[in-house]
């Protein structure tokens, strides 16, 4: 056989060969799907133990473990599956392998805290893991705004909130808003801007992307927000004026009440449920990003 | 013209060296040579000549940059040549978790000898090399001339029609050597065809038909020992001791080597007499008078020391 | 076909002589020992942590064996020049590659059947009871086996074409490499280019996916392992062998022998 007809048979077998395996394992992961083997098995739940055990390779050790982590939440929250029970446990390990490693505490923090679907609903793990940052971060003042963070919006404890942006605010480098937020919250609690601004600045200072991902949908869900408020008002209008709640935004819009359909901002039509109070369409991305308490039927 | 049992046309093989392989060795040049049926070949030439290259391009353990090479009328790349052909590596070395017999036996597998005559044939041969009583001691404990006899063994174990060795001689005793040039000469009674290296030129003088001389990659001479031979002048060696002044006898000596009182000599063969007649009348005690035979080995020399003469052009034309 | 069983025959009697199948008297150190220990230090998991350990064993030792073995198989006959006289025979080199493949996995095949029966023995002498354990340790097993045959693949081929300790590295990398596939197929990440995300995504399909041939927590925990997928993994196995050694088979017919 002549060398180029070789070489031609032997990409034929490759390709052919490769096109084979393509196929046998789209079967095999069909079949392995079936199988409900624990795939999230955390072996080593210890991080005194695996940092010991990691000699002196432990922050990269603390790296793979942070990627763990990522890629951990990232299959969860793309699959929508609600069980993250190992988030905690992984970032135990990595902060032990690597106490200064910030993002994880920051990261872990935000996502511990967090209501499903985006987080684990457990703020006081959250805090917790905060603490240790702190510890081992003492100067680092952007745990406070976490800190603060958790008992704003998850604790709804606006004392500790604005305690914590206060105490962030003393350390070096602080931003000077920090003290404004401890005022504001003290003052007046929860509010609608109080929140904005919080999110925005999470969403601007930060560069982890699921982080600031997820700042970007909270602030759009606290658009939503407003925007249903607003709706709300003119539904009562419209009731004053037919005597039924509207049924849809387009009922606003035939009466003149509103000049066109208003969308969420990612661009469905609001809807009006049965008792005639606008929510976020359920065909719209950002309805099933809204937090379990915060969905109505 | 009848087929040769060897017959290589303008093989060449280049080797690739250096980063990416931009730069390439020449190990064998445009070698063209016959190999008689049932002819003895000796394929002579110094360390890194190209002789261990051409018996690879021939067994197909590498494979040419140009050329061709059949053996009994198959190409090379035929692998139904190697059914007919026998190969001793240069310092060969062999399995060693095996003994003589399993290596055998196993090599005799691959040749596809049927059973009941497997064994007859191991046993016969592990007597013809000498190894019968090592016959199930493990290879890792034979020595270098040990490994060499099995190789021999290996090598004719299937009754090849040619039989190619590479260096048989080396790393043998006297005894061995023997014993390896008595089986080449059996070969060629069986009307065997013979093609083995050597650099040890008396073997050569003593057992081929023909030779070829292979230096730097180039053959530069094919012919019968004595025909090579022949292309020297002779000459006589005169070996005498001499005490006295050197006075009348001082363009004598000028040409000798001196070694304490003792002087060697060479004359050619007309002046002997002569010389001989001078250095007895000057008192002079002649020891011997020898003919010296041009040997391969001058041939060889000489052939060495043209093409170190040569090296530096070769080296530039490298580039 | 037939000088290749030849070859096989003669790399299992190499592997044998070179003493490599004492690797089961520690096994069986191992075996006895967790039985030993496994009544005092967990209650009710015996059987669990016995087939794990078992498995996990089996699965180590025989990698070592399949990768440094695996490596040497053409490497080492090259180094002390066993080859020559060999390869002067009417042998075809694809020949003595299928050989030395298949006397390696035969090696691996008698090795890795010793070792299940030793974890079955030290499983009978702790079990209380239950019946398909059995059946899906044994696939566990096999599944290992397959796994071992394609690594063997690897280290043969990458032993072809480049050093023993860098086969070895590339065999063990790509090993590792080959258990993370499914991870790399659903990265995400909003950092990453679509092109590269497709990339990886075929990429995870080129390499060899070694999380097919992991069933343990199956096994350990006595779910029946489908037949459909002890045939799908068996012919992906040997799919992907043959495509490896057609491979090495390529380089190695090419290669002048230094």
């Amino acid at each position: 056989m002549s060398a180029g007809k070789s070489y031609l048979l032997l990409w034929a077998v490759l390709l052919l060969g490769f096109c084979g395996l393509w196929e046998l394992q789209h079967a095999i992961d069909a079949r392995r799907a079936h199988l409900h083997q624990e795939q999230d098995d955390l072996v080593l739940r210890s991080g005194p133990l695996l940092k010991t055990m990691s000699l002196e390779y432990a922050p990269l050790m603390a790296d793979l473990y942070w990627t763990r982590v990522v890629q951990y939440y990232g299959n969860k929250r793309a699959s929508h599956q609600a069980n993250i029970e190992l988030l905690w446990p992984l970032l135990d390990v990595t902060t032990t392998l690597d106490p200064n490693l910030i993002i994880a505490y920051r990261f872990g923090s935000m996502f511990l805290s967090e209501p499903p679907p985006s987080g684990a609903g457990k703020p006081e793990l959250g805090i917790e893991l905060l603490e240790r940052g702190i510890r081992a971060n003492p100067e680092y003042w952007r745990f406070y705004e976490d800190l603060g963070f958790i008992y704003y919006f998850e604790l709804n404890d606006y004392r500790k909130a604005a305690e914590a942006f206060l105490e962030g605010s003393k350390k070096p480098g602080a931003m000077i808003w920090m003290k404004a937020f401890a005022a504001r919250i003290s003052e007046k609690g929860e509010t609608l801007d109080t929140s904005v601004m919080l999110w925005s600045e999470i969403y601007s200072s930060v560069s982890e992307p699921s982080i600031k991902e997820n700042a970007k949908i909270h602030l759009q869900l606290l658009r939503a927000r407003a925007d249903c408020e607003q709706l709300n008002k003119l539904a009562a209008e419209y009731k004053k004026r037919t005597g039924r709640p509207p049924g849809s935004v387009r009922d606003l819009v035939n009466v003149g009440l509103l000049p066109g359909l208003v969308v969420d901002p990612v661009g469905v039509v609001y809807f009006f449920d049965l008792e005639g109070q606008a929510q976020i369409n359920p065909a719209s991305p950002l309805f099933k990003e809204q937090r379990v308490d915060e969905k109505r039927p | 013209m009848a087929t040769a049992a060897i017959e290589i046309e303008n093989l060449t093989k280049d080797y690739p060296f250096g980063f990416l392989h931009l730069k390439k060795k020449t190990s064998l040049e445009g070698l063209t040579m016959r190999v008689e049926e049932g002819e003895v070949f000796g394929f002579l030439g110094p360390n890194g000549a190209g002789k261990t290259t051409t018996i690879k391009l021939l067994v197909g353990l590498i494979f040419p940059t140009a050329g061709t090479a059949r053996i009994l009328g198959k190409s090379i790349s035929d692998i139904s040549m190697h059914a007919d052909i026998g190969y001793l590596p240069e310092q060969p070395y062999f399995y060693d978790y095996l003994t003589a017999t399993e290596l055998l036996d196993y090599f005799a597998r691959i040749h596809d000898l049927p059973a009941q005559e497997r064994k007859a044939r191991v046993d016969g041969m592990l007597k013809k090399v000498g190894l019968e009583t090592a016959r199930k001691i493990q290879l890792r404990k034979y020595s270098k001339g040990m490994l060499q006899r099995i190789g021999v063994a290996q090598a004719i174990l299937h009754d090849p029609k040619v039989v190619i060795l590479d260096e048989p001689m080396s790393g043998l005793d006297p005894v061995g050597r023997r014993e390896v040039r008595d089986v080449i000469l059996e070969l060629k009674q069986a009307g065997k065809t013979v093609l083995f290296s050597t650099h040890i030129l008396s073997d050569a003088e003593m057992l081929c038909d023909r030779v070829g001389v292979i230096v730097g990659g180039k053959l530069r001479g094919v012919g019968a020992p004595d025909e090579i031979v022949g292309m020297k002048a002779q000459g006589m060696e005169v070996l005498f001791e001499y005490a006295g002044a050197a006075g009348g006898l001082q363009p004598l000596l000028s040409k000798a080597t001196q070694t304490g009182k003792r002087y060697r000599m060479q004359v050619p063969e007309a002046d002997l007499y002569a010389t001989l007649q001078q250095l007895g009348s000057a008192g002079a005690k002649v020891l011997s008078v020898t003919q010296v035979k041009s040997t391969l080995e001058e041939y060889f020399m000489h052939l060495v020391e043209a093409d170190r003469a040569q090296a530096p052009a070769v080296e530039v034309s490298g580039k | 076909m037939r000088r290749a069983g030849i070859v096989a025959l003669n790399t299992f009697r190499e592997a044998v002589r070179d003493r490599v199948l004492y690797n089961l008297v520690f096994f069986a150190l191992v075996m006895i020992a967790a039985s030993i220990l496994v009544g005092q230090v967990s209650i009710g998991i015996e059987e669990m942590v016995i087939v794990t350990l078992g498995l996990s064993a089996i699965s180590v030792i025989g990698l070592l064996i399949a990768v440094f073995i695996g490596v040497g198989l053409v490497s080492k006959e090259m180094d002390k020049r066993t080859l020559y006289a060999l390869l002067a025979k009417p042998v075809r080199r694809w020949e003595l590659l299928l050989g030395k493949f298949g006397g390696l996995v035969l090696t691996l095949t008698v090795n890795t059947a010793a070792m299940a029966a030793g974890l079955f023995l030290a499983l009978s002498l702790v079990k209380q009871g239950t019946e398909h354990v059995e059946a899906s340790v044994l696939v566990a097993v096999y599944f290992i086996l397959l796994k071992l045959a394609l690594v063997v693949a690897l280290a043969l081929l990458f032993s072809c074409f480049t050093t023993p300790l860098l086969s070895i590295l590339y065999t063990a990398g790509l090993y590792i490499a080959g258990l993370f596939v499914t991870e790399m197929r659903n990265f995400q990440s909003e950092t990453m280019s679509r092109a590269l995300q497709t990339l990886l995504r075929w990429l995870s399909y080129l390499l060899p996916n070694f999380e097919n041939f992991d069933v343990m927590a199956a096994a350990a925990h006595g779910r029946a392992i489908p037949g459909v997928l002890i045939a799908q993994n068996s012919a992906y196995a040997a799919l992907y062998c043959a495509v490896v050694l057609t491979v090495a088979a390529a380089i190695f017919t090419r290669r002048n022998l230094k």
